[in-house]
C-alpha cells in the first residue's frame, strides 16, 4: 500500500514498448501539426481579408458603380452582376439538375445504359477545371454572337452548379426507404406524385443542401466568366451586354497599380470570402440539426 | 345473387383500369420531363468535351503532334507549343500534391484517431471551410502573404546554404522574385489538402470498428493501429484522394496566375517564374483575335488540359472502385 507507484514484482522496461510509444508520440504531434497548419492557413485568409478589405468596405463602396482610378468608385454594379448571374445561373441549373437527378435515382439502374452514361458524364464535369467551362461557353454563345453578355456567363455558372445538383439530389433520393415508395403506391398514387410528393419530400434538406452548396461553389468563380461576361465598368443589367461581376472586378482590380483599386478589390474579396463562408456554415450547421 | 360479385370485381377492375389510363399519360410525361433533362445534361456536358477537341484542331493541324512538346509560345512569330504552360502545370500540381498528401494525411488521422469529437467537429469544419474558400482569394492571399515571404525569406536562405550543393544549385537558381513553381505549388497545396482531408476521413470512417478495436485490445497504439489496419485497409482509397486532388490542381487557373509568375519557360529552378496551362489561357485569350491561330492553340491547350483531368479522375474512380 505504502508504495502505490513502484514498480510491480518482475518488471522490466520493455524497450519496443517504449519505441511503439515514441511513435506514437510523433505521429500525434504530426496529426496535430498538419491540422494546424490548415486551421492557421484559413486564419491567416480570414485576417490577411478582414485587415486590408474592412478599411475599404464603405457605404460608397457598397452603392457607388465602378469608376476610374482615383475617381472614388465602388463595387455596386459588381455585386449586382454578381447576383443577377448566380441567380439564373441557379435557375438555369436548378430544374435541370433536379430533373436529371430524379431520372437517375428512380429511372436510371444499373442496367440502364443511358444512365450511365450520364451519371459518368455529370461526374467528369464536376471535376473538370472551370476555366474549361468558360471556353466551352465561349464558343458556344460567345464567338457565334460575337460579344460578351451576362447570360453567357449565367449560362458558364449553370454549367457548373448542374453536376453538384445532380450528384447531391441523386444521393439524397436514394437514400429514401424503398417502403415509403411501395406505401404511395400502394395507396394508388401514380409515380409521378409518389416521386414528388412522397421522396423529394423526404429528401427536401439533403436536396437544397445540394442547391446552397451549388451556389457557394459558383458565386466565387471567376475563370469561368472570364471569357464569357467579360466584366463591364458600367452600370448595365442588360443580359445581353458584358456583366460585371465581383469575382472578375478583383481579379482586374488586385493586379492593378492604383491603391483604391487594390483596396477594393481587398473590399470585394471580403464580401464574397464572407458570403460563401456564410452559405457553408448555415447549411452544415442545419444539416447537422436535420 | 350469385351473379353479384363477379360484376362486382369487374366494375372494381375497369374503374382501376380506367384510373391507371388517367394517371398513366402524366407518369409518362413525368417520365419524358425527367429523361429529357438528363438528356440535356448529357449534351450539354457532352458536348463540352467534344467541343474543346475541336476548337484545337487548327493548332493540331499545324503543328501536328509535336505541339505537345514544342518549348516555343511566341506570339509574335504565330508559333506555339504547349511544352512550356505543359511543364509548369505538371512540375506544380507535383509539389502541391506532394506537400498535400502528408497535410491530409496527418490532419485526417487527427481528427479520426485522436481528437475529441467536440474538438474534431469545430477543427473538421474548419477545414471544410478552408475547402470552401473561392480559388481567386487563395491567389490574392498567395500574392499577398506567400510570395512575398518566399521572396524574402525561403529564397534568401537557401540560396545562402545551398548555393554550391551539387543537386540543389539549379533548382534554387534564380532572381528573388518570390513567384515561380514553388509558391504555386505551396497555394495548390494548401487548397487541395482540405478536399483531400475530406475523402480521406470518409475512407478512414469505413474501416470496420472491430478491427480497430480488436488491434487496440491487443495493445497497439493509435499510430499501430494508423499504420497496421487503417492504412492498409483503405490503401487504395488514399490513393484515390491524392489522385482526385491532383486533377483539381492540374486545372486551378485564378491562384495559379497571381503566383507563378506568368513567363513561358522551361528550367529546373523551382522559382523562376513559369506558366501553366490553364493560367497561359485565362491570360491570353481575351487579347487573343477570334479566329487566329493563338486562339486555336489555346483551345487545343484547354483540349490538352480536359483530357490531363480526365485521365486522373478515371484514375482515381478505377482506385476506388477496387475498395468497393
Amino acid at each position: 500500500m505504502s508504495d502505490i507507484t513502484s514498480k510491480p514484482d518482475g518488471w522490466a522496461p520493455n524497450p519496443r514498448a517504449a519505441r511503439r510509444r515514441r511513435f506514437d508520440m510523433l505521429a500525434t504531434l504530426f496529426g496535430m501539426a498538419a491540422s494546424g497548419i490548415l486551421v492557421l492557413v484559413l486564419a491567416s485568409i480570414l485576417w490577411t481579408l478582414l485587415s486590408n478589405g474592412l478599411a475599404g468596405l464603405s457605404v460608397a463602396a457598397l452603392v457607388k458603380p465602378m469608376g476610374a482610378p482615383g475617381s472614388g468608385g465602388g463595387l455596386a454594379n459588381a455585386i449586382i452582376g454578381s447576383l443577377i448571374q448566380t441567380c439564373i445561373g441557379l435557375l438555369i441549373a436548378t430544374p435541370l439538375g433536379l430533373g436529371c437527378g430524379i431520372y437517375l435515382a428512380e429511372y436510371g439502374s444499373k442496367l440502364n445504359r443511358f444512365a450511365s452514361c450520364v451519371r459518368f458524364i455529370s461526374d467528369v464535369l464536376m471535376s473538370v477545371p472551370s476555366i474549361l467551362v468558360g471556353l466551352f461557353v465561349y464558343q458556344v454563345l460567345v464567338a457565334p454572337f460575337g460579344h460578351f453578355s451576362g447570360l453567357a456567363g449565367s449560362v458558364a455558372l449553370a454549367i457548373l452548379a448542374v453536376p453538384i445538383i445532380v450528384r447531391t439530389t441523386e444521393d439524397m433520393l436514394r437514400l429514401v426507404p424503398v417502403a415509403m415508395r411501395e406505401a404511395g403506391a400502394a395507396l394508388g398514387a401514380p409515380r409521378w406524385r409518389v416521386t414528388v410528393f412522397l421522396c423529394l419530400r423526404a429528401a427536401k434538406t439533403g436536396v437544397t443542401t445540394g442547391i446552397l452548396l451549388a451556389l457557394a461553389r459558383v458565386s466565387g468563380e471567376t475563370a469561368p466568366l472570364l471569357f464569357t461576361s467579360l466584366g463591364n465598368q458600367n452600370w448595365s443589367l442588360s443580359l445581353d451586354k458584358p456583366m460585371a461581376s465581383l469575382p472578375v472586378t478583383i481579379y482586374q482590380y488586385a493586379g492593378a497599380s492604383y491603391d483604391d483599386w487594390v483596396q477594393l478589390a481587398w473590399a470585394g474579396a471580403l464580401l464574397v470570402t464572407l458570403g460563401v463562408l456564410a452559405i457553408n456554415i448555415a447549411v452544415r450547421i442545419s444539416a447537422r440539426r436535420g | 345473387m350469385t351473379l353479384a360479385p363477379p360484376r362486382q370485381t369487374e366494375t372494381l377492375h375497369s374503374s382501376l383500369e380506367k384510373e391507371e389510363k388517367k394517371s398513366g399519360w402524366t407518369d409518362r410525361l413525368f417520365h419524358l420531363l425527367v429523361g429529357g433533362s438528363a438528356l440535356v445534361v448529357l449534351l450539354v456536358l457532352g458536348g463540352l468535351v467534344l467541343l474543346m477537341g475541336y476548337g484545337g484542331r487548327e493548332a493540331l493541324h499545324i503543328f501536328g503532334l509535336q505541339f505537345a512538346f514544342h518549348n516555343v509560345w511566341n506570339p509574335v512569330t504565330n508559333e506555339y507549343g504547349a511544352w512550356a504552360p505543359l511543364f509548369g502545370t505538371i512540375i506544380s500540381t507535383l509539389i502541391g500534391v506532394l506537400i498535400a498528401i502528408p497535410l491530409a494525411f496527418g490532419t485526417a488521422f487527427w481528427l479520426t484517431a485522436i481528437a475529441s469529437p467536440r474538438v474534431s467537429s469545430v477543427i473538421g469544419m474548419a477545414v471544410q471551410l478552408l475547402a470552401a474558400v473561392p480559388s481567386i482569394i487563395f491567389g490574392m492571399w498567395g500574392f499577398f502573404t506567400i510570395v512575398p515571404f518566399v521572396a524574402r525569406h525561403v529564397q534568401p536562405f537557401l540560396t545562402h546554404h545551398f548555393r554550391h550543393t551539387p543537386i540543389l544549385a539549379p533548382l534554387i537558381h534564380g532572381a528573388p522574385f518570390g513567384t515561380g513553381l514553388l509558391t504555386a505549388g505551396l497555394v495548390l497545396a494548401v487548397m487541395i489538402a482540405p478536399f483531400m482531408t475530406a475523402v480521406m476521413r470518409d475512407v478512414f470512417g469505413a474501416v470496420p470498428p472491430m478491427l480497430r478495436e480488436s488491434a487496440y485490445g491487443l495493445g497497439a497504439t493509435r499510430w499501430d493501429v494508423m499504420r497496421k489496419i487503417v492504412v492498409p485497409w483503405s490503401r487504395s482509397g488514399i490513393i484515390g484522394a491524392a489522385v482526385l486532388g491532383m486533377g483539381r490542381a492540374l486545372g486551378e487557373t485564378m491562384a495559379v496566375t497571381f503566383v507563378i509568375g506568368n513567363v513561358t519557360d522551361v528550367g529546373w529552378s523551382l522559382f523562376a517564374p513559369r506558366s501553366t496551362v490553364a493560367s497561359l489561357i485565362a491570360l491570353q485569350f481575351p487579347e487573343s483575335p477570334a479566329g487566329s491561330i493563338r486562339l486555336s492553340s489555346l483551345l487545343a491547350l484547354g483540349f490538352i488540359l480536359m483530357l490531363l483531368s480526365f485521365v486522373s479522375l478515371a484514375l482515381a474512380r478505377t482506385l476506388r472502385g477496387d475498395t468497393k
